[in-house]
């Protein structure tokens, strides 16, 4: 590995952006910046279109591992830094590729750019003074200028020349929270985190919204959750959850005496309770992980029948998924091992035997007026809800255990 | 008295043994049990293991808790051998590890696995290209120790994980590290180490209870079949009071480790330059090896004389390791260094703790002079 000095982040859409671009730089540079905290020596700052981050000592690799979270971005090349000399381009061109022992018997290219155009060589000159020396001590190491392996950049500035040839794949999307803030209905699932991920990176900010139903579900399954979103909150720096009791709506729906439209109506229960709150935490949007089709509460039916309880837009990144593929982002994101573990659903226990796949809206709607006390319960659950601030590796304190379990002292 | 005898075993710090009382005393649930007792153990297993993890800079499901460094060597390299016999049953190691990796490499030979024992120099010490010239195709885990028990001995741990990492991929590391761990900063992911055992009564910190780090993506084939505690690899139910008294001291412990090492090194040199000031006796451990550890042999002396000698005296020393000391045979450990019978049946260990001062190291080399005056009187009389 040569010894990278600077690593250059390039954005992608968002260079599209024309007027707004500057706001959008400007998310993802103060994105970068908070995950750089645990790296003091760092510096960074953004140039047009890139973002330069002086590594000053600190671990390249860990830090690459870190900013390929970064949302807006598109890529990461760790950059050595050189003199602009002749001299010094070509001694440090040559180790540059000596130095990583994966470049042999490949094809490679050199393209250089002289942003200095004082420079006494010419860029086509460049290419073939710095390949010579390298050809000749890499063995096996041959030219092909269409479709290199390794194409090794050569910057050149007034200051310094910039040599890179790895370009690392970023997160990609949209800086974090450039396109408004939505709620996402987190269960503790495989789906609903990668939807969030999903969400967050098309610069949506998300607040987390789950729904638990004690003693229906185990106090572990809350956790779970929770655990989830400190997952998700390490892409954001921190991540709102809002905790809201459902076992009242539940008891109450699973007595209407419809059993197979009872996933219908919580799902619809829900939908409003998290509008309700995200009219309270202004938000313009819900988030959930459906996907068309994989169980009865997500056929194009009962999808129709149930976004209709809310008038807020209700994205569905996943709608269009294999499932195959939402468990590789959930393996990628870190949220599928803590998605699997078996904590019961707050559904599962009311789970019908013939869930309706096709329900009937009007049918819905009055089995739903005849339950005069729901609106209430509905009320009564946002007013319950309990709100946690998750902050990665951050203990989160909540208001209603009385002592916690976990006494600082002991640790 | 003066306790000079950590790398047996330490003083459980008072905090440890408090938390431990306090833990068992109110959390008795079973951590697997879905009641609000068993999800409160639970939560203290949860915490102790991110305590444990943060301290050795690895993530949380890297951790399995065992019985002490004696399980997690047992486990690192049967599950590794047992998981991994189609690829081969070669092993490398050393001849100065400590018995439970020793006797599980002799136990693995019985089995049928070939065992490479490398040789030590006179300082004890391997090198990269022995350990690399060792390696065969079939070989599928090197075992080597951080510090060696009795003399002291640090091995070369950062160069052998480089050369394994960029060489041979597929073959494991496994490194024990219980004396090394809070006396010589390591870094388990710079040092290329995929399995690193662990004992808590080495830092102060409760007997019984240890962890083995396993590189997240590694599978092992559990000892023992059970509950499935542990990810299946350790089962039982877990040891909570002790696992958070182990969590507390290892906190302790990871604390300013090159302060305290250096600490301890300036006592261990005035140590040092005190036992060569003594014609009688023979200095056996480096002056480059651990911080802790100070081995001397007295030749002609049977070692135990001087152990009771100075424990009137009112210091606590030990003859070879405390795991070997009852057996009277010469060390296995001085023997493989190249000493003769006599030096290496006559050795004496001083291991040092964080709290000990210059004014301690004094006071043993005031006593240590008079014991060796009084005996070589006693020599020189007829019988």
């Amino acid at each position: 590995m040569p010894d990278y000095d600077l690593l250059l982040l390039r954005f992608g859409e968002i260079t599209l952006k024309g007027r707004n671009r500057s706001r959008f730089e400007k998310a993802a540079l103060s994105h970068v910046k908070a995950l750089l905290h645990a790296f003091p020596r760092t510096e960074a700052w953004k140039d047009y279109g890139r973002i330069y981050v002086v590594l000053n000592g600190e671990p390249a690799q860990q830090i690459i591992q870190v900013l390929k979270n970064v949302f807006g971005v598109m890529s990461i090349c760790p950059v050595k830094i050189v003199p602009s000399q002749l001299d010094d381009i070509i001694a440090a061109a040559t180790s540059f590729i000596q130095d990583r022992p994966e470049i042999r018997e490949t094809t490679f290219k050199v393209s250089a750019r002289r942003v200095w155009k004082g420079f006494p060589y010419s860029s086509l000159e460049m290419n073939k003074l710095v390949s010579k020396p390298i050809l000749e001590s890499v063995p096996g190491l041959t030219v092909d200028v269409h479709h290199p392996a390794v194409d090794l950049r050569v910057e050149i500035r007034e200051e310094e020349t910039y040599l890179y040839s790895e370009v690392i794949r970023a997160a990609g999307g949209f800086p974090l929270g450039t396109n408004g803030k939505a709620m996402l209905l987190l269960s503790g699932g495989i789906d609903s985190p990668v939807a969030g991920w999903s969400a967050m990176r098309r610069g949506l900010e998300i607040e987390c919204v789950h729904f638990h139903s004690y003693p229906f579900t185990s106090k572990k399954a809350e956790e779970k959750v929770i655990d989830l979103a400190r997952v998700l909150s390490g892409y954001a720096g921190k991540i709102k959850i809002h905790l809201v009791p459902f076992t009242e709506i539940q008891t109450v729906l699973a007595q209407s005496g419809h059993d197979n439209l009872i996933i219908t109506l919580m799902r619809r229960s829900m939908l409003r309770i998290a509008t309700r709150l995200a009219e309270n935490n202004g938000a313009l949007a819900l988030v959930t992980g459906d996907s068309l089709g994989q169980v009865a509460s997500q056929t194009l039916s009962s999808m129709n029948v149930i976004g209709r309880a809310t008038n807020l837009p209700l994205l569905r990144p996943l709608v269009m998924s294999d499932k195959e593929e939402i468990i590789n982002t959930a393996h990628q994101i870190g949220t599928y091992d803590l998605s699997i573990l078996p904590y019961e659903d707050c559904c599962t226990l009311f789970v019908p035997k013939s869930p309706a796949t096709n329900p009937n809206l009007n049918v819905v709607e009055r089995i739903e007026s005849s339950l005069t006390q729901l609106d209430g319960l509905i009320e009564e659950a946002v007013k319950g809800t309990e709100t946690l601030l998750i902050q990665p590796g951050e203990a989160i304190n909540r208001d209603s255990e009385e002592e916690p379990v976990v006494q600082e002292k002991w640790f | 008295m003066i306790y000079f005898d950590h790398a047996a075993t330490s003083p459980p710090l008072e905090d440890v043994t408090r938390t431990m009382a306090e833990v068992m005393a109110q959390h008795y649930g079973n951590p697997s049990s879905l009641h609000r007792l068993g999800d409160e153990s639970g939560k203290l297993l949860k915490k102790a293991r991110e305590v444990c993890a943060d301290a050795l800079k690895v993530k949380p499901s890297e951790i399995v808790f065992t019985s002490g460094a004696t399980e997690s060597n047992n486990l690192a390299l049967k599950g590794a051998a047992w998981q991994y016999i189609n690829r081969g049953k070669h092993i490398v190691t050393t001849t100065i590890e400590h018995p439970s990796v020793f006797e599980c490499c002799e136990q693995l030979q019985g089995l049928g696995w070939e065992v490479t024992y490398l040789p030590v120099n006179a300082s004890g010490q391997v090198t990269v290209k022995q350990v690399s010239d060792a390696i065969r195709e079939d070989t599928i885990v090197v075992s080597v120790m951080h510090v060696n028990n009795e003399i002291g001995t640090v091995q070369p741990i950062a160069e052998i994980g480089a050369m394994l990492k960029n060489n041979y991929p597929r073959v494991l590391f496994h490194v024990d590290g219980v004396q090394g761990f809070g006396k010589i900063p390591l870094s388990i992911s710079d040092c290329g180490i995929d399995l690193y055992s662990l004992s808590a009564h080495k830092w102060r910190g409760p007997k019984g209870v240890g962890l083995l780090y396993v590189r997240d993506g590694l599978v092992l084939s559990p000892l023992m079949a059970g509950g499935g505690q542990e990810g299946g690899l350790r089962p039982g139910t877990e040891n909570v009071p002790s696992i958070v008294g182990m969590a507390k001291a290892i906190r302790l412990a990871s604390e300013n480790v090159t302060a305290k090492s250096q600490e301890m090194s300036r006592l261990k040199e005035i140590l040092v330059h005190g036992i060569q000031d003594l014609p009688q006796l023979v200095l056996n451990s480096g002056r480059d090896g651990a911080p802790h550890i100070v081995h001397f042999s007295y030749p002609g002396m049977k070692a135990e004389v001087i152990l009771h000698m100075l424990e009137e005296e009112g210091f606590i020393v030990s003859t070879q390791s405390a795991c070997s000391s009852k057996y009277l045979e010469p060390s296995r450990i001085l023997l493989a260094m190249g000493k003769d019978a006599a030096t290496a049946s006559s050795g004496i260990r001083v291991s040092l703790g964080s709290e000990h001062t210059e004014d301690h190291i004094n006071k043993l080399l005031n006593s240590l002079t008079k014991i060796i005056n009084k005996l070589q009187k006693l020599k020189g009389e007829p019988s």
